[in-house]
């Protein structure tokens, strides 16, 4: 990475002998949207705090890098980032205009200069200067006091701007609108935008790489495209949209495609390849609902893999009809197929039905261990 | 029964205000508006020879406040009242900042805070004449480590009763004080970090504004009753630290001055009314 403006290097962190974050690394570059995804209690707030300067590593806990220069003893006044709380952290006591100016005060910038930049800090946000500038956070919704608080990281024009779950406690509409809004002010200004999330579709939504955070590690780092589509562990398969899981034993691993033999041998399917798996290996793969097919016995398309089963179940999702397929042993798989108009006259999928399940091998992948 | 008596106060919101608003102030009608109404008409009737009031008009009461040796008196009530609270605004603000900072300790500091109140204000007060006295253990140590060879003179003096009172109301302070910082959300003190406070901006910014509420109401809570206070300074001030309490107190005890007693007594609170209004203005901002 050409200009990594944080890096962090091994980091690990504990609390009373318990790891909150275990020997995480990453470099994040100028300019990029970058969020830690993942459960709550997986690590993704300790890291930002750890990247902001509220917690220290753990001595012999690797290296916080801020513009190249280790700060693991810096504070968090010293480190010249900005930062938007989960709850906002308005100053009740301030009104919105001191609490834009809160910033600049502290970093002794020239009283003349400060009015403007207020001002401009929030029109960026989208709030009226005239309506809003006198007002107090308790006179602001939700999403005003979310916008108040932007406002308050933005003015200082930092290089790097920590967002802690912003936009967790609005409402879902305006949360869409302020998740775009977000997106086009990270190109727009070039700020560097760290962003822990646990949601999933917002982390998908904005982000240009992410990083899935589970017990303290980084399950996965990569773009939402490469972590949706070749989910690295089962924890990144199952947190990220939904998945399909099969065990099976590497019958033969030769060539692109290997054969896995499933259900005690069986039925035998194809997968793509994977490092450090050899014969005999007993392997989950993982394969999106929306990859798979549903046909009729005898339908299957040349070269697919098919799994025989019966339809237990038929969930209508209006974009989509889940169809849940019991398969022999005791294994159900989810079939995802997409409204195209003809879905429901007539109902193309009734419980009992006879199933074949298929799909290309190229569509699923082996997982790693956790 | 019940249910029905529930359901007539839900019909009847204003029944249910009164019903709640009833027993407090029927109390302080009967025991503080009476009085206070009571008081009033005396301190403008000419005095009784055994106490009590004749029947008439004078304002020879409030004329009487104004010689010097009752204004002596008033000023220095006031200087002790003030140095009182500013001292436990000093001495208690850290206590508390400590408190709330002070983790698994806070519920046993809490209770070391209170602790006092469970022996009674009289015995503590007597308390301090043993330690302040020539005699008392603060001189008989002092003299013992060889810091001083006279006793310093500490009891009977406007210092003693500083003492006694800063003693006796610390608590107030440190109790609304300690309250309304641990209400103070930690996520503020961390946003006024990372916008480059330093821990001293920290406080002066964020930390105290948010304290305020309880400042002033501590402060007022230590600056009142020290202003009217009289046992403190009756056993520990000696002539030199007369307070006007006393001077209240001795006008319907041996004085036998209720006119006197009554006018001193209304403009004592008038003056604390005043003092309280322009303190809570002040402090608003």
């Amino acid at each position: 990475m050409a200009d990594p403006v944080v890096e962090l290097k091994g980091v690990s962190k504990s609390f009373n002998g318990t790891q909150a974050v275990r020997d995480v690394s990453f470099a994040i570059e100028r300019g990029e949207f970058f969020s830690m995804l993942g459960p709550s209690g997986c690590g993704k707030t300790t890291t930002l705090r750890l990247i902001a300067g509220f917690e220290a590593p753990d001595p012999d806990g690797g290296e916080v890098r801020l513009m190249g220069a280790v700060v693991n003893d810096q504070r968090p006044y010293e480190r010249r980032l900005a930062m938007v709380f989960q709850n906002y952290a308005l100053f009740p006591h301030l009104s919105v205009e001191r609490n834009v100016a809160f910033g600049l005060e502290q970093r002794k910038t020239p009283k003349a200069e400060i009015g403007d930049r207020v001002r401009s800090a929030l029109t960026l946000v989208r709030l009226d200067p005239g309506t809003f500038a006198r007002r107090s956070p308790s006179q602001l919704s939700g999403g005003q006091r979310q916008r108040v608080a932007l406002a308050r990281a933005l003015v200082l024009e930092p290089t790097i701007l920590l967002l802690d779950e912003p936009l967790g406690a609005i409402d879902l509409q305006l949360r869409k609108e302020m998740q775009l809004e977000l997106k086009t002010l990270n190109k727009q200004l070039g700020t560097t935008f760290i962003y822990v999330t646990h949601d999933q579709e917002e982390a998908l939504t904005m982000s240009d790489r992410i990083a899935v955070m589970s017990n303290g590690r980084v399950a996965q780092l990569g773009t939402p495209a490469e972590i949706y589509e070749n989910p690295r562990t089962a924890f990144v398969a199952k947190f990220i949209g939904e998945s399909n899981f099969l065990d099976g034993v590497i019958a033969q691993p030769n060539g692109a495609l290997w054969d896995v033999k499933w259900g005690g041998g069986d039925v035998t399917f194809r997968v793509p390849s994977a490092n450090g798996v050899s014969e005999g290996r007993v392997i989950r793969i993982a394969v999106r609902p929306e990859w798979l097919d549903l046909v009729r016995p005898g339908h299957v398309p040349p070269g697919e893999n098919a799994l025989c089963g019966s339809v237990r179940d038929v969930i209508y999702l209006g974009e989509t009809m889940h169809v849940v397929v019991a398969l022999p042993g005791g294994a159900d798989m989810t079939v995802a197929l997409r409204n195209e108009g003809q879905l429901i006259n007539p109902l193309p999928w009734r419980r009992g039905d006879e199933a074949v399940v298929a799909w290309k091998p190229e569509d699923c992948q082996i997982l790693e261990d956790e | 029964m019940r249910r029905r008596l529930l359901a007539w106060f839900t019909r009847r919101p204003e029944a249910e205000a009164w019903a709640l608003l009833g027993p407090g102030t029927f109390w302080m009608l009967v025991f503080f508006v009476v009085p206070v109404i009571v008081m009033c008409a005396y301190s403008f009737m000419p005095r009784g020879t055994y106490g009590g009031v004749d029947p008439g008009f004078t304002l020879e009461a409030y004329t009487r406040f104004l010689h010097p040796v009752y204004l002596v008196i008033l000023e220095r009530t006031f200087v002790i009242a003030v140095l009182t609270t500013a001292f436990c605004v000093l001495a208690g603000y850290p206590v508390a900042y400590a408190i709330t900072r002070s983790g698994k300790w806070r519920t046993l500091l809490l209770f070391l805070v209170v602790l006092p109140f469970w022996t009674s204000f009289l015995v503590r007060t007597f308390a301090m004449i043993f330690l302040m006295r020539d005699t008392g253990l603060i001189n008989t140590w002092l003299i013992g480590l060889r810091v001083i060879r006279q006793p310093i003179e500490m009891l009977y003096t406007p210092f003693a009763v500083f003492a006694g009172l800063v003693y006796g109301y610390l608590p107030f302070l440190i109790l609304p004080v300690y309250s309304s910082l641990e209400k103070i959300d930690p996520s503020l003190l961390e946003a006024a970090e990372v916008l480059g406070a330093k821990p001293a901006a920290r406080f002066w910014r964020v930390t105290l504004p948010l304290s305020a509420p309880g400042l002033i109401a501590g402060s007022l809570l230590v600056f009142i009753p020290a202003l009217g206070s009289f046992l403190t300074s009756d056993l520990l001030g000696g002539a030199k630290g007369l307070l006007v309490g006393n001077l209240i107190q001795n006008q319907f005890s041996t004085a036998r001055n209720w006119p006197f007693g009554s006018a001193a007594s209304l403009i004592l609170m008038t003056l604390v009314l005043v003092a309280a209004l322009i303190y809570l203005r002040v402090g608003r901002e």
